[in-house]
Parts: structure tokens; C-alpha cells; sequence
């Protein structure tokens, strides 16, 4: 059985404590990476580019809409994902809306996390 | 003109056509903004000496390149790698540019860009007004009523969306266009609209907001001349701005269209936004833009209010239903049947739409417009009332309370 561990956390908080930066640290999760590989538990992990560069695809009545920022109805829980190599925002945003559920909720599309971002 | 002044227009006019060609040469949004902002202030320094070029344009791409080249070898190499191109591939800057023709015009891909859906429509906007417009950062900020670092809070997250998300760079492909095209022309007259709203802002930047929406009109219909509803908009925003003296009075109270001196109307402007429209109709394409001037052309046409041909609106507004329904498109056909046909007819129909025009002032101020006419003034009274209390407009709401005044003073 396979789980997707989904990491929330507030953006905008600053990384006040000692602790929080300790938890920050490329060193930490690495270790965990590792610990989690020698377990053989580890099939896939990636961070995500902030919110701040995520879209939004609905389809209703047959027509895609497209929003700016992430899906932010609370009462809508997160049922899957694809992982998908895409040329640009607008051929993923294509892919996007060929997704039966996004007749029904909405995609939440977001960049991988990159160095350069 | 002192030089200044001449630097400020040279670069408003090829800011967005340098722009664009830049992007599309760096690969890089924010890069080719940075440069030819460094760019600019050379051109300060330079032209204040030696005079404007002869081909500002070509010179700001050649010096902004350059300075481009100079940013990408400052960079940290991890920084560096990130960018989509190495500079040594950037096209070598040319010392004596030659002609303007040497600039591709590459205004389209930077407007859609600008315009694409991924981004809020407030951003949208300022995005489109800074960089197509060449207005800068202080200046989108006045005309929205936010402060400068909110404006620029606003443009830098939007550009960093498009180089972090990939938005792509480009015309989009034809499956695509028509709903891009639509949010294109959106973007362009919430900007007329924005200047054209008779609001208590300041009037010089609203009047620069029209002239600049316009223009973006103007450009896109040389950029997509297949495009009926690109002339559309354009004859559209034409005919409304060719009002504009005659609908504040010299006190700054809104006239309205029925009661404005219509010798105050811009002729050249009501002639060239006709032209427009008929150009636009030969393609065959309709749209509602097109519909929209058409009704806005059967206003102009006429020297007289009364002469007005209701009927012909009338009819206009039931394309345009069906074309984008809508509750504001149901309240204005109810008052063109009222004009057109009967009184009565018109009023019962917009009363029909209180359920969901209830918080629409426009809505309340048509229905005391109505009872007016048909003088049942005490109902006229109330729905003054109400679309007084509904209107944020300072000076919408002024005319509404001296609508309000002579219907209860005449009452007494």
C-alpha cells in the first residue's frame, strides 16, 4: 500500500526558534531521506514552489476555468496527484483539465520546487 | 519640447515594442525588465546630451541587451544556470542600430502574457499598464488608488509567477485563442472602464487610463487585423470616450446621456469609432463587443435625444442576451423596451429581475427612472433612495440625490 504524505505548513512564518530553523535545515531532511531509503519505504519525494505560483483549473460545462492561486475550500480533501514532465504552465494546465475530477473539484497545479525560485 | 519631456514620450511609445522584443531575445521576464530599466537611465544621461537618436527604440534594445549581458555575468553561477539562455547566444548588439523595422514586433506575445488566466485579473491589469503602457510602478498605483508598494508588491509577485510556473511566452495556439483573445480584451476595457468611471480620482490620470486603453486597443487591432472583436472593442471604447466633456458639466456633476450637449461630442472620434465598427461587422464575425459599439454608434448618430431609434437598441440588446446573459444586460434591454415600445412593458420586465438585481444600483436608479415616467412618485422616491444608498460612486451618487430632490421637492 502506498501513501502520499502531504507536508503542510504556513508559509509566511518566519523561522523564529532555534528548533524551526534545525527543522529547516537541508541537513535534517536528508537524514531523514536516507533513514527512510534504508527502510525501503521511500518511492518518490519532492517540495513544491510556493503557493504563490500555483493555478487553479475547474471545468464546468465543458469549459476550463483557470484562476490564479491555490484551491482554498477547506472542505474539499486532496484525492490524488500526477506527476507530469510538462514544456510549460499552459500544456500542464491542458492536462489539467482532462481530469475527470476536475469536473467535480479543481486541480491545483504547482511547479516543483527549484533552486532558482 | 524639453528634453525630458521628449525622453518620457520616446519612451512610453517603444517601452512595450523593446519590451517584448527583449523577452523574447533573454528568455527572461524580469531580466529584460531589470535591463531596460538600466537602459533608461543611460538614455536619461545619453539623450539630455546629445538629443534624442534617431531610432530610440533600436538604441534602448542595444543598450538594454548589453546591460543584460553585464547582469548575467554579475550572477552567482547557480543563479546563472537557472536562466534559459547562456549570454554568448544572445544576439550581438549592433553599434550604430539601424531602423525601427529592425525591432520584430513581438507586442502580441507580451500581451498575452500579460493577460494570461494564471494570473489575478488586478495583476492582469498593472502587469499590462507597465509594461505595454510604459507607465511606471507609481503611476499604475495612482490610477487603482493603492500605494506604490502595494502596486509593487503586486507587479513583482506576477512576473515571478510567470518565470517560477512557466507561463509561456507566446501567441497561443488556435485551440486556445479565442478564450485568450476574450481575456485579452477584458483586461483592455476593465482599463477604459476604470478611466472612465466618472470617480472622484484624479481626473488627468483617468483620462490617461482611456487614452491608454485606446491605445492597447489600437496596437492589438495591427497585431490580430483578423480579429472582429479586437475592432469591436476598439470602436467601442471610441464612441464612449468621444462623450467624455459632455458628461461631467462644467460643476463636475455627471450628465446623463439622454440630457448631455451633444455638441460637446468629439466628432472625429464618433466618426473613426463608426468606421471601426463597420470594418469590424465586414468581417463577419460578430461578438458582443460589436454589438455593444453598435448600440453605443445608434447614441452617437442622432443629434437629438428624442430622435434616439429605441427600437433598433432594443433589438441589440436581445443579440446580446443571447450572446452573454446577464443581469446587466437584462436591466438595460428592460429600459430599451420601455423606450422602444411602451413604458409599462419595460417597467413590469425590470421588476421582474429584482431577485437578482437587488444590490445593482444601476438596477434601483433604472426602476426610479421608469416609475418617474409613468408618475408614480412616491415608488420613484423610494427606489432614488435605495440607489442611493447602494452607489460607493461619490458622483453617481450625487446626480441620484439631485434626481431624488426634484422628484420629492415637486411633490410638495
Amino acid at each position: 500500500m502506498k501513501y502520499m504524505l502531504l507536508m503542510y505548513a504556513d508559509e509566511s512564518k518566519g523561522l523564529q526558534t532555534p528548533e524551526e530553523q534545525q527543522a529547516h535545515a537541508p541537513e535534517t531532511w536528508y537524514a531523514l531521506m536516507d533513514e527512510m531509503k534504508a527502510a525501503g519505504v521511500l518511492v518518490s519525494n519532492n517540495g513544491l514552489s510556493p503557493v504563490a505560483n500555483a493555478t487553479t483549473v475547474r471545468v464546468r460545462e465543458g469549459k476550463a476555468l483557470i484562476t490564479d492561486g491555490p484551491f482554498a475550500e477547506t472542505h474539499e480533501q486532496l484525492g490524488g496527484f500526477f506527476l507530469l514532465d510538462c514544456k510549460d504552465l499552459d500544456e500542464a494546465l491542458r492536462w489539467a483539465a482532462k481530469i475527470p475530477s476536475a469536473m467535480l473539484g479543481s486541480i491545483e497545479v504547482r511547479p516543483l520546487w527549484s533552486p532558482d525560485a | 519640447m524639453s528634453a525630458t519631456t521628449q525622453i518620457e514620450k520616446t519612451y512610453r511609445e517603444e517601452h512595450g515594442r523593446v519590451l517584448a522584443a527583449l523577452i523574447g531575445q533573454l528568455g527572461d521576464f524580469e531580466l529584460a525588465e531589470d535591463a531596460l530599466q538600466d537602459a533608461l537611465v543611460n538614455a536619461l544621461e545619453h539623450w539630455q546630451m546629445d538629443g534624442v537618436p534617431r531610432n530610440p527604440g533600436a538604441w534602448l534594445l542595444t543598450v538594454a541587451k548589453r546591460r543584460a549581458i553585464d547582469r548575467i555575468r554579475h550572477l552567482a553561477p547557480l543563479e546563472r544556470n537557472a536562466l534559459p539562455l547562456d549570454p554568448e547566444s544572445i544576439p550581438a548588439p549592433q553599434e550604430e542600430p539601424e531602423m525601427d523595422d529592425s525591432i520584430p514586433d513581438e507586442r502580441l506575445k507580451l500581451m498575452f502574457t500579460c493577460c494570461h488566466p494564471a494570473l489575478a485579473l488586478e495583476a492582469q491589469v498593472a502587469l499590462t499598464l507597465r509594461t505595454l503602457g510604459g507607465l511606471s510602478t507609481p503611476e499604475v498605483a495612482r490610477a487603482f488608488l493603492v500605494s506604490e508598494p502595494t502596486m509593487a508588491q503586486r507587479l513583482a509577485r506576477a512576473r515571478k509567477k510567470i518565470h517560477d510556473a512557466g507561463i509561456p511566452y507566446r501567441v497561443p495556439p488556435v485551440d486556445l485563442l479565442p478564450e485568450r483573445l476574450d481575456a485579452l480584451l477584458a483586461v483592455i476595457y476593465l482599463i477604459f472602464n476604470e478611466g472612465y468611471a466618472a470617480s472622484s480620482g484624479d481626473i488627468l490620470t483617468r483620462q490617461e487610463l482611456c487614452g491608454e486603453a485606446i491605445r492597447l486597443g489600437r496596437v492589438l487591432v495591427h497585431l490580430l487585423p483578423q480579429s472582429a472583436e479586437a475592432r469591436g472593442l476598439l470602436a467601442l471604447m471610441l464612441l464612449h470616450d468621444s462623450r467624455r466633456e459632455a458628461r461631467l458639466s462644467a460643476k463636475g456633476e455627471l450628465v446623463l446621456l439622454e440630457e448631455q450637449d451633444r455638441t460637446r461630442w468629439d466628432s472625429h472620434k464618433i466618426q473613426e469609432g463608426i468606421a471601426i465598427l463597420d470594418e469590424a461587422i465586414a468581417l463577419r464575425d460578430p461578438g458582443p463587443y460589436q454589438v455593444q459599439a453598435a448600440i453605443s454608434a445608434l447614441h452617437a448618430e442622432v443629434p437629438a435625444a428624442a430622435s434616439t431609434d429605441w427600437r433598433q437598441i432594443a433589438m441589440l440588446y436581445d443579440t446580446l442576451a443571447q450572446m452573454t446573459p446577464s443581469m446587466v444586460v437584462e436591466v438595460n434591454r428592460a429600459v430599451a423596451i420601455a423606450m422602444a415600445r411602451d413604458l409599462q412593458e419595460g417597467l413590469k420586465l425590470l421588476l421582474s429581475l429584482e431577485d437578482q438585481a437587488e444590490n445593482f444600483y444601476p438596477y434601483h436608479a433604472a426602476c426610479a427612472d421608469l416609475l418617474r415616467r409613468t408618475n408614480q412618485r412616491e415608488a420613484a422616491a423610494d427606489a432614488y433612495q435605495r440607489a442611493i444608498e447602494l452607489c460607493s460612486n461619490p458622483t453617481e451618487r450625487a446626480y441620484l440625490q439631485r434626481c431624488f430632490d426634484t422628484l420629492t421637492d415637486s411633490v410638495k
